[in-house]
């Protein structure tokens, strides 16, 4: 079967940066533009939650946050995959673009969790429940990622090592989304997807789908600037490098 | 086949001949778990609610002292690289390094377990499950071991790093051998636990290989 002409394109490290650099602003504009819709609704016109009150609202940010994280997680593992098997540097640029934002992601998750247990739960931090620790992990697999890529002088030595581990994490990812299921803990059971339905009113479900939409366009955002640079970093020795910051220079 | 047993055994046989760094791990197992008294209150009740937890994180901190037994002297003797050229398939020849690896380190270690678990008071009903979860456990860590000692082969200090890749993929190891133990201890069921350890067993020896000839090809190319 013959390859699209668009699959060899995104090969080439020119086409895939004019393509960022026009589709970035979009995403960046619309994800900012329905978190400040989602955010206003969500802590203004939103009520209050019959059991927690006002504290419920970190609904609106913190399983975002979580859910951005894994799918940071499973892009760079896809993106590294890509990379390992057919050898092609762009995906381990967006593999090594993806893990420091899903670092930070995990961290904001970890953290706007432990805010909102503390009030709910009455501790911070509960080293008993499987989902924080599975979190956890995913917050040290990305950062080992890292350690291992710094780890190595050359880089394409350190993309091809990298994306292994990158793959092999996989297997927590699966982990961490079962893993209130399987146990039951402190956590919360699945809201969103609960059988029969949302167990959410429309009018939180909304701003709460739209915080998804928006953390979701603000995370490829993130990921298409970080690659950008990514991009002009590795090709700086070529000549449309040279030209295009000669040209941004004029 | 024959290549499988081949390399287990000339595997033991260079591990014999270096008797003292097949000590060392097991030296560092007793040492790390007799910390712990020192650091916890020493009542029996603490230790006995404590010391399965004990044994699994000091098992797991002592294979990693193994680590760099398991690639680095064959990287740097070139043997290594003779096994990449054979026409042996890496992903066995990597099982069998893995196995006597598992031989030398592992089973000494692990008839250390019930000595070290009465002296925390561990009932002794527990000891069958804890070795056994052990027994199903310990594949699993040494390929991830393989697999950290594969992804690091061609870094000089190769071995810190590689801790820290592979400790947070043990985390279900430890969650699912504790709880396993813990059962045993309050005379429960441990079916579920181990049958999980199981799983993983079969998921780890089966793929786990591959990734780490993947890992080896690409670091001594």
């Amino acid at each position: 079967m013959p390859l699209p002409r668009w699959f060899h394109l995104l090969g080439s490290p020119p086409f895939v940066y004019r393509l960022t650099s026009r589709l970035g602003p979009w995403l960046g504009g619309a994800g900012c533009l329905l978190l400040a819709v989602g955010g206003y609704w969500a802590l203004a016109v939103a009520p209050p939650d019959y059991q927690q009150g006002e504290v419920y609202r970190i609904i609106y940010i913190h399983p975002q946050t979580a859910y951005v994280a894994m799918m940071a997680y499973v892009v760079m593992a896809v993106a590294a995959g890509i990379g390992f098997v057919w050898r092609i540097k762009l995906a381990h640029a967006a593999a090594v673009s993806a893990a420091p934002i899903g670092a930070s992601f995990t961290f904001c998750a970890l953290v706007t969790g432990s805010i909102w247990g503390r009030p709910t739960w009455g501790t911070f931090w509960a080293w008993g429940d499987p989902r924080i620790m599975f979190e956890t992990l995913l917050l040290f697999l990305f950062l080992g990622y890292l350690v291992l890529r710094a780890a190595f002088d050359d880089r394409d030595k350190a993309d091809r090592v990298s994306a292994i581990l990158a793959v092999v994490g996989v297997v927590n990812v699966p982990i961490i989304h079962y893993s209130v299921i399987w146990w039951n803990t402190l956590h919360q059971g699945p809201t969103l997807l609960a059988e029969g339905g949302p167990a959410m009113t429309n009018d939180m479900l909304v701003p709460f789908l739209i915080m998804f939409a928006g953390f979701t366009l603000f995370f490829y955002w993130l990921l298409l600037t970080r690659l950008q640079g990514e991009i002009v970093e590795r090709e700086r020795d070529t000549r449309w490098i040279q030209e295009l910051v000669a040209g941004s220079r004029a | 086949m024959n290549a499988f047993s081949t390399i287990v055994l000339r595997d033991l046989r260079v591990a014999f001949r270096r008797f003292s760094e097949l000590a060392n791990p097991l030296l560092f197992f007793v040492i790390v778990v007799s910390l712990f008294p020192l650091a916890l209150s020493p009542t029996a009740d603490v230790l006995r609610t404590v010391g399965t937890g004990v044994l699994w994180v000091s098992a797991l901190l002592s294979s990693l002292l193994t680590l760099d037994a398991l690639f680095r002297g064959d990287a740097e003797d070139g043997s290594l690289e003779q096994l990449l050229l054979s026409p042996v398939p890496l992903g066995l020849a990597v099982l069998a390094k893995i196995a006597a690896h598992w031989l030398v380190t592992v089973l000494p270690l692990m008839c250390l377990v019930p000595l070290l678990a009465a002296t925390f008071d561990v009932p002794a009903r527990a000891l069958p499950t804890l070795a056994f979860a052990l027994l199903l456990a310990t594949p699993t860590l040494s390929v991830l071991v393989g697999l950290g000692a594969a992804l690091t082969v061609s870094l000089k200090r190769g071995g810190s790093i590689a801790g820290l890749l592979i400790l947070p993929l043990a985390g279900p190891l430890l969650i699912f051998g504790t709880r396993a133990t813990d059962l045993s201890v309050n005379g429960e069921a441990t079916a579920a636990p181990l049958y999980l350890l199981a799983a993983l067993a079969a998921f780890a020896l089966s793929l786990g290989p591959a990734a780490i000839a993947a890992a080896l090809r690409v670091g001594l190319e």
